[in-house]
C-alpha cells in the first residue's frame, strides 16, 4: 500500500471559535476512512507544536465520530481573551485556517472517494 | 417547506452579533414563516464593549442598534403576530426596554408589551456573593479572585430559558433580556410552544443544539464555510437560520426563500461545534447536552434535519464572567513596499525598540506582527521570498492611558527618517482600555431568586 503526505487543507473542513482565553479548533473529515487517519495522524501533541507560540497551555483532543470531526481545546491560546489581546486576529479566527497547514501521511485506500485540489477558482 | 402532522415551532435568528445587519432578520420576518424571531446581540468581547459605554453615560450599557433594529422589524412583526427575544438589553435591560417602548410609541403601537429580564448582574454583588461562599475563583485556571478584584467593572451571571418563557406567558410581544444563554433565547419559545417540562433532558438538549446553530446569523448557512465557500450563492443576501422543531425534538433547519446562503450538513456540521470544548458536555443553564449524539441529515435543498440529540440534568452550577481591567493598548502601523518589505520592517521594529526604551515607556507586554507574513499563523508559516507589501503592526500594553497614548506619537519620524518606500499601512488607532475576562461558577441559589421578569404596554395603563 503506497502512502502519501497531503495537507489537511486538501481533505478537512475547519472553523475556530474563542472563550474567554480558550479557543478551540474543529477539523472534518469527508469519509470514515480519512476520519479513520485524522485519529491516528492528528494528535493533540501535534497541534500543541503546530500552533507554537500561539498556546500557551495545554491541547485536548475530543472526538465527534457522529460528524467525523475531531475538536481541539487550545488552552491560554488568545493573548489573554479577546478583549485584552494585542493581536490582530484577537478572537483567532484564523486558526481554524492555520490547522488546515498540518500535513499529515494517509494510504491510498484512505483517499478513496476523496477529491484532492479543489481550489476556488483563479 | 416541509410541513410535520405533529405540533411543532417554527423559530427564526435575526442577529448573530452586536453589530450585524438588521436585513436577515428582516427576510426571516418577511418571508421565513416564523412565528418568534430571536437575536443573540451579546459575545463576551460585547459585555465589555457596554461596560465601556455605561462607563461614559450611566443610561447607556445596552446594544446601540437595538431601537433601530426595532424600528425596522416592529412594523413587519407585529401584523404578522412575531414575538421578539433579544439580550441586547446588555448590562441595562431596564434602559434597553424603556428605548423599545420609545420607539414603540413612535410607531403607534400603544398597546406593545414589552417585557424585561433583569437578575443577571451581579457586578454590585461581588463581596456579598463572596461572603455567602461563592469562591468566584477562575473557573478555567484555578486563581483566586484577588488577582484582579480590584480592577473588576462588570460581572453577569448566565440565565437560562425559564425568565423568557415566564415573559411569553405573561404575553410579551418583545422580551428584552440582559446575560441570559445564547442558545436559551430559542429554546424559551419551544418550551412555551410545545409544553416542554425544565427536565426533559432529551428535548432541551435538542433545543440548545437548534439553539447553538442558530445564534451566529449565516454561519450554519453558508457563511465563514471552509468547504468550497466560492460555489455558496449571494452572500451579500445571506438568508439565516429558520428552525421548525417539533415536540418530539426533531428538527428541521432551513432558511428563508429567496435568500442566499446553503443549508446542507456540511454547512451546518462546522458550526456544530464552533466554539464548544468538550463535545459530550455542552454546558448551557438549562442541560447539558451531548454534542455527539446529533444526528445531521440532508433531507431537502437547503433544509437539513436535527434529531437523536440526547442531555443530562443541567449543571449544578450557573457560568458567571467577570471583566477586569488589564492596562491600556496602543497600535503602531507602518506598510513597506517592495523591496524587500520584510528586511524594512525588522529593522523597523528594532528602531522602535530603542525609540521606546528612549522615551522612557514602559510596556507590559508587545506583540509585533508583519501583516501579510505572519499575522495570522505565526511561526507555522512560511515567510515569502520579497512580498509585493507588508505591514509592520505593533500593539503594546501599558498601565497608563497616556503611554498607550504616547506609544503611536514616537514612530511617527520614521515616516521621513526610516528605511524607504512607506506605503499603506494601518489607520492609528486610539489607545484602547484592555478588558480580562474572568470565567467563573455560581450556585443556582445565589442568582436565581433574583431574577425577576415585569411586563408592560408601551403606553402603561
Amino acid at each position: 500500500m503506497s502512502s502519501r503526505r497531503v495537507f489537511l487543507r486538501d481533505v478537512a473542513q475547519a472553523r475556530s471559535g474563542d472563550k474567554g482565553d480558550l479557543a478551540n479548533v474543529a477539523i472534518f473529515a469527508p469519509t470514515d476512512a480519512l476520519y479513520a487517519a485524522f485519529l491516528r495522524e492528528v494528535t493533540a501533541e501535534r497541534v500543541r507544536a503546530h500552533f507554537g507560540r500561539y498556546v500557551r497551555g495545554g491541547v485536548d483532543r475530543y472526538e465527534v465520530p457522529n460528524v467525523r470531526a475531531l475538536n481541539f481545546v487550545l488552552h491560554q491560546a488568545l493573548d489573554g481573551g479577546a478583549a485584552r489581546s494585542l493581536r490582530s486576529d484577537p478572537l483567532g479566527k484564523s486558526y481554524g485556517s492555520l490547522i488546515l497547514r498540518l500535513e499529515i501521511d494517509v494510504d491510498d485506500a484512505e483517499l478513496a472517494g476523496v477529491e484532492l485540489g479543489r481550489r476556488a477558482p483563479r | 417547506m416541509l410541513r410535520c402532522a405533529v405540533q411543532s415551532v417554527r423559530i427564526g435568528a435575526g442577529q448573530g452579533f452586536y453589530g450585524d445587519s438588521v436585513d436577515g432578520a428582516l427576510d426571516v420576518a418577511r418571508h421565513g414563516d416564523v412565528g418568534y424571531i430571536c437575536f443573540d446581540a451579546l459575545a463576551e468581547l460585547t459585555l465589555a464593549i457596554l461596560q465601556k459605554d455605561r462607563f461614559r453615560d450611566p443610561a447607556a450599557g445596552y446594544a446601540r442598534d437595538l431601537p433601530a433594529f426595532m424600528s425596522a422589524l416592529l412594523p413587519e412583526c407585529r401584523p404578522r403576530g412575531i414575538r421578539l427575544i433579544t439580550n441586547a438589553g446588555g448590562i441595562n435591560p431596564v434602559g434597553a426596554a424603556a428605548a423599545v417602548r420609545d420607539v414603540a410609541r413612535t410607531l403607534g403601537m400603544d398597546d406593545l408589551r414589552v417585557a424585561v429580564v433583569v437578575g443577571d448582574d451581579i457586578t454590585s454583588r461581588i463581596a456579598e456573593l463572596q461572603s455567602l461562599g461563592a469562591s468566584l475563583a477562575n473557573m478555567d485556571t484555578g486563581e483566586s479572585l484577588d488577582a484582579v478584584r480590584d480592577r473588576i467593572v462588570f460581572g453577569v451571571a448566565y440565565l437560562g430559558c425559564a425568565p423568557v418563557v415566564q415573559a411569553l406567558s405573561l404575553g410579551a410581544d418583545v422580551v428584552i433580556t440582559g446575560r441570559v444563554a445564547d442558545a436559551s433565547l430559542f429554546v424559551a419559545p419551544m418550551v412555551h410552544e410545545l409544553g416542554w417540562s425544565l427536565d426533559d433532558w432529551d428535548r432541551l438538549a435538542a433545543g440548545v443544539v437548534l439553539g447553538h446553530l442558530m445564534e451566529c446569523s449565516a454561519q450554519s448557512t453558508g457563511g465563514n464555510f471552509s468547504g468550497d465557500w466560492w460555489n455558496v450563492p449571494d452572500l451579500d443576501r445571506a438568508g439565516y437560520p429558520v428552525c421548525e422543531m417539533r415536540a418530539d425534538g426533531v428538527a428541521l433547519l432551513t432558511k428563508p426563500a429567496g435568500t442566499g446562503g446553503r443549508v446542507s450538513v456540511d454547512t451546518v456540521k462546522e458550526q456544530l461545534l464552533y466554539e464548544v470544548l468538550d463535545p459530550r458536555s455542552y454546558m448551557n443553564p438549562d442541560v447539558v447536552a451531548d454534542f455527539t449524539s446529533v444526528v445531521l441529515s440532508d433531507v431537502a435543498p437547503d433544509v437539513v434535519e436535527v434529531s437523536g440529540v440526547r442531555g443530562r440534568e443541567r449543571p449544578e452550577s450557573l457560568k458567571a464572567i467577570l471583566g477586569y481591567l488589564d492596562g491600556y493598548a496602543g497600535t503602531i502601523g507602518i506598510g513597506y513596499s517592495w523591496p524587500d518589505a520584510v528586511q524594512k520592517a525588522r529593522r523597523t521594529a528594532s528602531l522602535i525598540e530603542r525609540m521606546v526604551e528612549r522615551a522612557g515607556l514602559h510596556p507590559l507586554e508587545v506583540v509585533t506582527e508583519l501583516v501579510g507574513v505572519d499575522s495570522t499563523h505565526g511561526s507555522a508559516a512560511p515567510v515569502p521570498d520579497d512580498p509585493n507589501e507588508v505591514v509592520l503592526r505593533i500593539a503594546a500594553r501599558f498601565a497608563t492611558e497616556a503611554e498607550a497614548k504616547r506609544f503611536p506619537r514616537i514612530a511617527t519620524p520614521l515616516g521621513l527618517n526610516g528605511p524607504p518606500f512607506i506605503g499603506g499601512g494601518v489607520a492609528p488607532q486610539s489607545a484602547r482600555a484592555l478588558l480580562g475576562v474572568w470565567p467563573s461558577l455560581l450556585p443556582r441559589a445565589l442568582v436565581e431568586p433574583g431574577v425577576e421578569v415585569s411586563v408592560e404596554e408601551a403606553i402603561a395603563v
